[in-house]
């Protein structure tokens, strides 16, 4: 590596100063410790607090390493406390919609079926738990895609199968879907992954407002649509269900 | 779309272990709205653990008033109250003053060991067996009274005059909802009154001679009921003011509520309730069944003046609990959850076996000697692998006891139906469902032993018709199929088996 950004190599100095021994230190401490004039140093602790990377005691003014540093290392969700999480809520929209629930998470260049609550029906149905759906005809796949930035980079470089007449495989027009996505807060997989089928999605959101997963309803185009679009109260209680998981997780309305 | 909950309703109370909730069910079965309440753990001495039954009665009270408002309900929504509660935990209360005259003793509680191996006698834990279905252990009801009689001064003489009154929580709940003091009604249902080790499995009735033998005079006890009738109905008090007139119309232990809950009315159907420990019921009909295998004969429900349904009963001490153990003691995971991530990093168990023997094995050994063990363990056992045995175990506990059922009942399990925490565990119920060689059913209700309370409570009062309504209202929510070859599965659980062995004898007695 031919040439450093010097300000990041600064700021890392500050925050393994401020992890060793010593744990508070005052603003002119920390300048001489690393050989810096106080305004650069103040410059570059201020950037770090602002991220939540160091926090500065009210009290003495000294700064220590913030609560953001320590969450780093802890932000990945476990697909299966998530399931854990889910469990109530996706029993009781597969019961007030009367269709199938599946909740869904990014897994190399798929959305991966993490959990999958039955049609509330008689009829024999095989769990789903582990299977792939791709990401650029399901509801759940355009959920990840327009939320997720790593799930939207798997999309664009994916093989975009058309699996209907129905289904987009152009990149502007997926681009647009998803930007309708982000806008409306669902999405809409109408006949476009399978013939007769069709579903709605909602993401779900952790503490950090990161998207962690999708949880949809899928059925028949006659039960779950009307006049070709999908019914506006199923689409209402897959974003309430979304919701309800998400503030489980931590994530505030705002 | 069917999500708007239009009356009427009926409300169960569950008075459990760590709380007391009510929850609000309509027609078909669907949840309206629920509170809950804790009540405070009292530990006043190692093994010792008691509740403050006038505490939960006020909590009740509070959560039956709050799933009320949370409802929207009024008194003319709701058709019936029915009582679900934690078993055997016992209480004594004077009757004209309404007040608790000490702690109810819980069932945890091991105080009366001592008392029940003395009542054993040269015969030992198997001398009531025959007339109770139960083995003479510190769980029960009956040798709970006992003590509360023989040694806290004064209620001995109290209860020969006739003053107090003995209760499992379903007989304090109601006789309050009641009324209380001013005619409450002084009952119990025949499932709470099968963990007494008083009432005789045949006839329904309070044997006299036991309860001679054991000391506990017969004026304390409570009339036995059916688990689904109207007992009374709502009487004074602050409820009286919300609820007054409403029949009080179904009893049953917390475990049986859950058989009931899960609509398994045919004999040979079973249900599993996966929590920190497992208790697995069968249904036997009105056949009852004596174990030859070390399970309990309990009373499953009786519906209004229909025959008995029994049941085979059978727990396992440790299943939930060790993987909280993992977490918490060994530190291997942050959440309950992430076990299951942990054991799918690995394709088995890489030869290791874990038998969480932490307090001796419980059905169908019966073995206080026995202590944990990993067994199996090589240089290239993982975390992980240790991770995957902790499920494994679980699933090949409830292996031997459907087996015991089997012996016992001649019965073959021809679906499991689960519920309880461990269910969302993906990974358990694949494997549950391999060593069982039998699909594995969650329903999408989770509160079944709510549900099974507010079922009876319907019953009994004409909400549903009959048992066929209710199995209309049961819905899979998911079913896990085996898929394991036969070979594996006799291969491994002979390994388990050996794996067990090595756990008895540890303790010296």
């Amino acid at each position: 590596m031919a040439k450093n950004i010097q300000s990041l190599e600064r700021a890392a100095a500050m925050l393994r100063l401020l992890a060793g021994g010593e744990r508070r230190l005052g603003l002119s401490d920390i300048a001489s410790s690393l050989g810096l004039a106080k305004a650069t140093a103040h410059g570059i602790l201020r950037t770090l607090q602002h991220e939540g990377f160091v926090e500065q005691d009210p009290g003495s003014g000294r700064y220590q390493l913030g609560a953001e540093l320590l969450r780093l290392g802890t932000t990945y969700l476990d697909v299966h406390e998530l399931r854990a999480r889910a469990l109530v809520w996706t029993d009781d929209l597969a019961r007030s919609s009367g269709e199938a629930v599946y909740l869904g998470v990014l897994h190399q260049h798929g959305v991966l079926i993490v959990h999958h609550v039955f049609r509330p029906d008689d009829s024999r149905q095989v769990l789903e738990v582990g299977a792939m759906q791709p990401l650029h005809s399901t509801a759940l796949g355009k959920v990840l895609a327009a939320t997720d930035p790593v799930a939207h980079a798997e999309l664009v470089d994916a093989k975009r199968e058309p699996f209907t007449a129905r289904t987009v495989t152009e990149l502007d027009e997926i681009e647009r879907t998803l930007d309708l996505t982000r806008a409306q807060g669902y999405a809409v997989d109408n006949e476009e992954t399978l013939e007769g089928v069709a579903a709605v999605a909602a993401p779900i959101y952790d503490r950090r407002r990161l998207a962690v997963g999708a949880v949809g309803i899928t059925g028949a185009v006659e039960r779950v649509c009307r006049d070709g679009e999908l019914r506006p109260e199923l689409i209402a209680a897959v974003r309430d269900t979304a919701r309800s998981v998400s503030r489980d997780l931590g994530a505030k309305p705002f | 779309m069917t999500d708007t909950h239009t009356g009427p309703f009926i409300a169960a109370i569950d008075q459990g272990t760590t709380s007391s909730r009510c929850i609000i069910f309509d027609r078909d079965g669907r949840i309206v709205a629920v509170d809950q309440k804790e009540h405070e753990q009292i530990f006043p001495k190692p093994g010792w653990v008691e509740h403050d039954a006038a505490e939960i009665w006020k909590n009740v009270q509070d959560v039956v008033a709050g799933a009320m408002v949370k409802a929207g309900a009024s008194r003319e929504d709701i058709l019936s109250i029915g009582i679900t509660n934690q078993r055997e935990t016992t209480m004594l209360w004077d009757k004209r003053t309404g007040k608790p005259v000490h702690n109810a003793i819980v069932w945890q509680d091991t105080r009366t060991d001592v008392l029940c191996k003395k009542l054993g006698g040269e015969i030992g834990q198997d001398r009531w067996r025959r007339e109770t279905g139960l083995p003479l252990a510190a769980y029960f009801a009956g040798p709970k009274i006992a003590w509360l009689l023989d040694n806290v001064s004064g209620l001995r003489e109290r209860a020969e005059a006739g003053e107090l009154l003995f209760g499992t929580m379903d007989s304090w709940v109601i006789w309050n909802l009641t009324g209380g003091v001013n005619g409450g009604v002084h009952v119990t249902d025949v499932t709470n009154a099968s963990r007494t080790l008083l009432m005789n499995l045949d006839d329904l009735k309070w044997n006299e001679e036991i309860a001679a033998e054991m000391g506990v005079p017969m004026q304390v006890l409570p009339e036995i009921r059916s688990s689904s009738e109207v007992y009374g109905t709502v009487t004074g008090g602050p409820l009286g003011g919300l609820l007054a007139g409403v029949p009080v119309a179904s009893a049953l232990g917390d475990q049986q509520a859950a058989l009931f809950g899960q609509t398994c009315f045919a004999t040979g159907e079973a249900k599993s309730t996966y929590g920190t420990g497992t208790f697995m019921l069968m249904n036997t009909g009105e056949k009852l069944i004596h174990s030859e295998s070390g399970l309990l004969t309990t009373v499953g429900y009786r519906i209004g003046d229909q025959d008995p349904v029994y049941a085979l009963e059978g727990s396992i001490a440790v299943t939930g609990s060790l993987v909280q153990w993992m977490r918490d003691q060994m530190g291997l995971i942050k959440t309950a959850a992430e076990i299951e991530t942990l054991a799918m990093s690995v394709e088995d168990n890489g030869g290791a076996y874990f038998v969480p023997a932490f307090s001796g094995l419980f059905a169908p050994y019966w073995r206080s000697d026995a202590r944990g063990v990993i067994a199996g363990l090589t240089r290239y056992v993982t975390k992980a692998h240790i991770a995957r045995a902790v499920l494994e175990a679980t699933a090949w506990q409830t292996r031997e006891i459907t087996d015991a059922m089997t012996k016992d009942s001649g019965v073959e399990l021809s679906a499991l139906k689960v519920d309880g925490g461990m269910t969302s565990n993906n990974l358990l119920m694949q494997f549950l469902a391999d060593v069982l060689d039998a699909p594995v059913v969650r329903p999408m209700v989770a509160e079944t032993t709510c549900l099974g309370a507010a079922y009876a409570a319907g019953l009994a009062v004409g909400f549903w018709e009959n048992v066929e309504d209710l199995r209309a209202n049961w819905r899979r929510a998911a079913e896990w199929t085996p898929d394991m070859d036969p070979e594996v599965r006799d291969r491994e659980y002979k390994h388990w088996l050996k794996a067990v062995q090595r756990t008895m004898g540890w303790q010296d007695e």
